[in-house]
């Protein structure tokens, strides 16, 4: 187990200036897992990976990667590590291969497995058919994958993205979705972002960030693929007690115009009991929608602000 | 080593695809191609002033070298604003923290692709007064004496450039501090030149040999004269090393 551990973080602390940005984080990476990084904008997000990759010092904590400590041992630490920053770190007047080329000297990747190295990399990326153009000239989506074919191109254990997708339009944001997941086969992948359905879409973890503290880290297991959520909008519904009393329903909430939002007990799959109701009771039912398990309204709760946060 | 050669080639491809460093390397061409060409003249319409102590090399080689470090005043800083203030600005330099590549190594990388550059311009320099052998015997020594000294002026120079430019995150700011700072050196020479003496509680203070001391181009002068002194070839590579030595300093307390 202990040598499945690819990024080990314990109780990071990094004060700016008086401010405490990043307030005892712990984080754990296996191989092949994806952990998705959420937090409202100012959580401490890009703090942390920052520190993660070894661009920031962390005030107090310890992180190792690989197995080497960062403080003591970065040059090895930084070698199973790749990293994205928020702004992809590319050179306008370089072509694709041209950077790709520098970034596998800079990672000590050998000459002869340079040239290997680098086609992989942009397969990977989907890069094969740009590699002579100017990265200045290409597109936000394909700097973003040239930044992220920078962060492969020495084949790391540990990748970090921090918000790969900020920016991009919905093809090329599915694009990077795919690529992630892609990746994940092969490497431990942290991704950030503030976008709930990004994190929902790739990551197999799920770590929520608030004032600098980790106030989930979940597992989404079996359960979270029975919806727990169900949206129905009924013609000539019955009071909202009616609803709350039938088998399995833990919470309902009245939306207007005939709509309800209906939260199931943990384990219960109450759509069909509910259409089937609906049907015998005559509510003409309308529509209904169901949710995985609800990570927005969780997020929401999560990072409300409390008077002792504030404190 | 690896990382600074791989930091090293990748600078100099940036600043042979970038228009600015053709720029300054015409521009500075131009203008020394130019004060060359006025010299020569001048000797050839009065050639009594070769004297018996200043010989053609002194005073085409001098006055070609000694413009050239005015040049390089107003180069250099256009180039090292680029190597730590825009690189952070744009948030490239997260690439180079990132990679298995120590500090020293992203300075001293910088540094001698700088170098390698303006050693081509060197060249270029160093070429016009040289070029005269073909027709009339020259004093190399001379000639050599004022070339060590004009490198070591562009090794301190950019040493001095590259820190000023890791304290800031904007390229203009970092220029402009950094051509402040070459011609507060060059004023602290001509203050050496003052004959004052300020007598403090009863001490006379060697003010001008205090400002000669520290003035860098003080120390280049004595090579221009050909006087090949241990001392001022120190004097520059104690100042490029200390300089190269606060920017890994300065760029560690970033992660800070």
């Amino acid at each position: 187990m202990e040598s499945d551990l690819k990024l080990v973080a314990q109780g990071l602390v990094r004060d700016y200036a008086g401010r405490r940005a990043v307030d005892g984080v712990d984080l754990s990476l296996t191989r092949g897992e994806v952990l998705g990084l959420l937090g409202p904008n100012g959580a401490g997000k890009s703090t942390t990976l920052r520190m993660l990759a070894g661009t920031l010092a962390p005030s107090a904590g310890r992180i190792e990667i690989a197995g080497f400590d960062m403080a003591r041992a970065p040059l090895q630490a930084k070698r199973h590590l790749g990293y994205l920053p928020e702004h992809p770190p590319v050179y306008a007047e370089l072509t694709v291969d041209e950077y790709l080329k520098f970034c596998a000297r800079l990672h000590r990747i050998p000459r002869a497995a340079r040239r290997d190295a680098i086609a992989q990399a942009k397969a990977d990326c989907g890069l094969e058919d740009v590699g002579k153009r100017l990265i200045g000239n290409l597109s936000k989506g394909y700097q973003q994958r040239v930044g992220i074919a920078q962060a492969i191109v020495h084949r790391p254990d540990v990748l970090i993205f921090d918000e790969p997708t900020a920016g991009l339009d919905p093809n090329q944001l599915r694009g990077i979705r795919e690529l992630v997941a892609r990746l994940a086969a092969n490497h431990s992948v942290i991704v950030s972002s503030h976008i709930l359905s990004e994190i929902e879409a790739v990551a197999a973890r799920v770590v929520i960030l608030h004032h600098g503290r980790v106030v989930l880290d979940e597992r989404p297991s079996g359960i979270a693929h029975i919806p727990a959520v169900v949206d129905i909008t009924l013609r000539s519904g019955p009071s909202t007690q009616t609803l709350a009393a039938l088998a399995g329903v833990q919470s309902v909430e009245s939306t207007g115009d005939g709509r309800w939002r209906v939260v199931a007990e943990t384990g219960h799959d109450i759509r069909s009991a509910l259409a089937e109701t609906a049907v015998h009771q005559g509510w003409q039912l309308l529509e209904m929608t169901s949710h995985a398990p609800d990570l927005e309204s969780r997020f929401r709760e999560l990072t409300r602000d409390v008077p002792d946060h504030a404190a | 080593m690896n990382a600074t050669r791989a930091i090293a080639a990748h600078e100099l491809n940036r600043l042979f695809v970038s228009p600015l460093s053709w720029t300054l390397l015409a521009v500075t061409q131009l203008l020394l191609g130019i004060l060359f060409a006025l010299s020569l003249t001048d000797i050839s319409l009065n050639p009594q002033t070769v004297g018996e102590y200043d010989g053609i090399s002194a005073i085409v080689g001098g006055g070609v070298f000694r413009f050239a470090t005015v040049v390089l005043l107003l180069v250099v800083p256009l180039l090292t604003m680029r190597a730590f203030a825009e690189e952070r600005k744009s948030g490239n330099l997260d690439l180079m923290l990132a990679a298995p590549a120590p500090l020293w190594a992203i300075v001293l990388g910088k540094f001698a692709a700088l170098m390698g550059y303006l050693s081509l311009m060197f060249v270029l320099i160093a070429a016009m007064p040289l070029s005269l052998a073909l027709f009339t015997p020259l004093d190399l020594g001379l000639l050599s004496a004022g070339l060590i000294g004009l490198w070591l002026v562009m090794a301190s120079f950019c040493a001095i450039g590259l820190f000023v430019s890791s304290l800031t995150r904007e390229p203009t700011l970092a220029a402009i501090a950094t051509l402040g700072v070459l011609m507060l050196l060059w004023l602290c020479y001509a203050v050496s030149t003052f004959d004052w003496q300020p007598v403090v509680l009863g001490t006379t203070l060697p003010f001008g040999d205090i400002a000669h001391a520290l003035s860098l181009i003080g120390h280049h002068d004595a090579l221009l004269r050909g006087v090949f002194s241990s001392a001022d070839v120190l004097y520059f590579v104690i100042f490029t090393l200390g300089f190269l030595a606060l920017t890994i300093v300065r760029l560690d307390m970033d992660r800070h």
